[in-house]
């Protein structure tokens, strides 16, 4: 194996690894703790591809503010209340088979397509994911569907203020 | 990647973290010697000549306290939280170029641990990462105090990391490049002037941020202590507490080495080619700079401290909202046309 390799194989078990103790805490703040180390090894392992910008941006994004808003919430809830919850096993039944379901058409469709089986990183190519190549391909390549998802955003964040400025919905 | 070069920044992130932490101890000192010239008293002046002994007596202090855990903590998250604060701060130290290379024996030896592209962005995420310590520290203490100081701590930390973002945009805009030092040499160029001369609005709000981003006061509602007793480390004793108020030291350094590097030319030395000299006179000259410009970045932040009245929280929020926010907007969009009429 190479080096490369071998860091990916200590990367992916430690992600798999924290996504487990993600479903398994009974701590909703320890869950968050541990999806916070899978995002760290997820970000480890794209730096390892040189996808440096991606790698940071992950983090920024998902364990700077979304995280953080999300304990931010889960420190405001009593716990004790939520232990009284009886929980219902069938839907467990339904949500492990859809699950199951879909990732065995995912992996089916991987297979199948041929422009994903012959991707391969190559170690020597230093600026594949940097972030000036990343800029040209959105701007120059992709520059309509990059703009029609900026509008999805701007719309998005015009409702969230929307919805705080509400104070009564009267239904 | 040979072992001398694993060696080489294994022994350059040693000393970094070393000299850190060497400056955040007199850093403390210099605060207390600070406020005491602000109120007109002596301060500490016991330990040693001039006091200068005092902040290993503090430090004595602290790690001869009792450690306490209280009983309905809980208990791996309350360790948890001083830790991740402290390694946070840290975590910046690693992309700041502190010189220009030094030779020895002909092999240029760089005085920057990891020069990654996206320095500044990296930057920006272990700030972002930092607010953990505060929220976990706080909520695992479960302590009505302690709790809201982490929701104070974490909100102020979300609302200023915005405008912050939207300064360092504008200044991206004119370096063309995120790597730290790519940005330092573009400003020690002959002829190029320091960035602050290019993004004075953007510079002042960076500084607004960072202040906010460090719970420096005016900005400190996290330890309020009129309003919390002691804010979120309130429940924390010995080390753990002095691992909390050294990260804020901590921060305030590396905050104000990133300012340094972002906007005052980082090792330049004004007025000086650095070219023409001896490589390693110049390199002790670039780190004799850069720390000056840390020094009186850590000035300012302690004059403000004892100068300014802590914020209100609705005034704390409206500043950062609908001030901070449409003035850094006004700046990156001023900035981007002037550069693009000034390219075209």
């Amino acid at each position: 194996m190479t080096p490369q390799a071998i860091l990916f194989c200590i990367l992916a078990i430690i992600a798999i690894v924290a996504a487990i103790m993600v479903i398994i805490q009974k701590n909703p703040i320890k869950s968050i703790l541990w999806l916070l180390v899978v995002f760290f090894a997820l970000s480890a392992i794209y730096f390892s591809l040189n996808a440096q910008f991606l790698a940071i941006i992950n983090l920024i994004v998902y364990a700077g503010a979304i995280m953080v808003l999300f304990l931010f919430v889960l420190m405001l809830i009593n716990f004790k209340s939520l232990e009284t919850i009886q929980k219902k096993y069938r839907f467990v039944f339904y949500a492990v088979v859809i699950v199951c379901g879909v990732l065995t058409l995912l992996m089916l469709l991987i297979n199948q397509t041929q422009s994903l089986q012959k991707v391969s990183i190559l170690n020597d190519s230093n600026n594949v994911g940097l972030i000036e190549n990343l800029g040209k391909t959105l701007y120059l390549d992709y520059g309509v569907p990059f703009e029609l998802t900026s509008i999805l955003f701007l719309t998005a964040i015009i409702g969230a203020v929307l919805l705080s400025k509400i104070k009564k919905i009267e239904i | 990647m040979d072992w001398s070069f694993i060696l080489e920044k294994i022994v350059l992130i040693v000393i970094v973290i070393l000299v850190t932490l060497g400056l955040a101890l007199y850093t403390t000192f210099a605060e207390r010697k600070v406020a005491a010239f602000l109120q007109d008293r002596p301060g500490p002046n016991r330990v040693g000549p001039m006091g200068l002994f005092q902040p290993f007596a503090d430090g004595l202090k602290l790690i001869m306290k009792e450690d306490l855990i209280p009983s309905h903590a809980n208990k791996q998250l309350f360790i948890l939280g001083p830790f991740l604060a402290m390694s946070a701060a840290l975590l910046v130290s690693g992309i700041i170029p502190w010189s220009t290379p030094i030779e020895i024996n002909h092999t240029k030896i760089s005085l920057q641990i990891a020069d990654i592209n996206i320095g500044v962005l990296y930057a920006f995420a272990v700030v972002s990462i930092g607010v953990y310590g505060i929220l976990i520290g706080g909520w695992a203490s479960n302590n009505k105090f302690s709790l809201l100081a982490a929701l104070r701590g974490a909100s102020q930390a979300i609302s200023y990391e915005l405008p912050m973002g939207l300064s360092l945009i504008a200044l991206i805009c004119l370096t063309g490049t995120l790597s730290l030092s790519d940005i330092v040499q573009q400003q020690a160029q002959a002829g190029h002037w320091w960035y602050v001369a290019y993004q004075p609005l953007g510079f002042l709000l960076f500084f607004i941020c960072a202040l906010a981003e460090c719970n420096r006061t005016p900005f400190d509602l996290p330890e309020a202590e009129n309003e919390l007793n002691f804010g979120y480390h309130q429940e924390y004793s010995s080390m753990k507490l002095g691992f909390y108020l050294f990260a804020e030291y901590v921060n305030m350094i590396m905050s104000s080495a990133i300012m340094a590097c972002l906007y005052f030319g980082g090792y330049d030395v004004p007025f000086v080619d650095e070219t023409l000299l001896n490589p390693n006179l110049a390199a002790v000259l670039g780190l004799i700079s850069i720390l000056f410009k840390i020094v009186i970045f850590l000035f300012v932040f302690m004059w403000i401290r004892w100068t300014i009245p802590r914020f209100r929280y609705d005034q704390l929020m409206n500043l950062g909202w609908k001030k901070l926010m449409p003035l850094a907007l006004a700046n990156l969009i001023l900035t981007i046309f002037i550069s693009l009429i000034l390219k075209s």
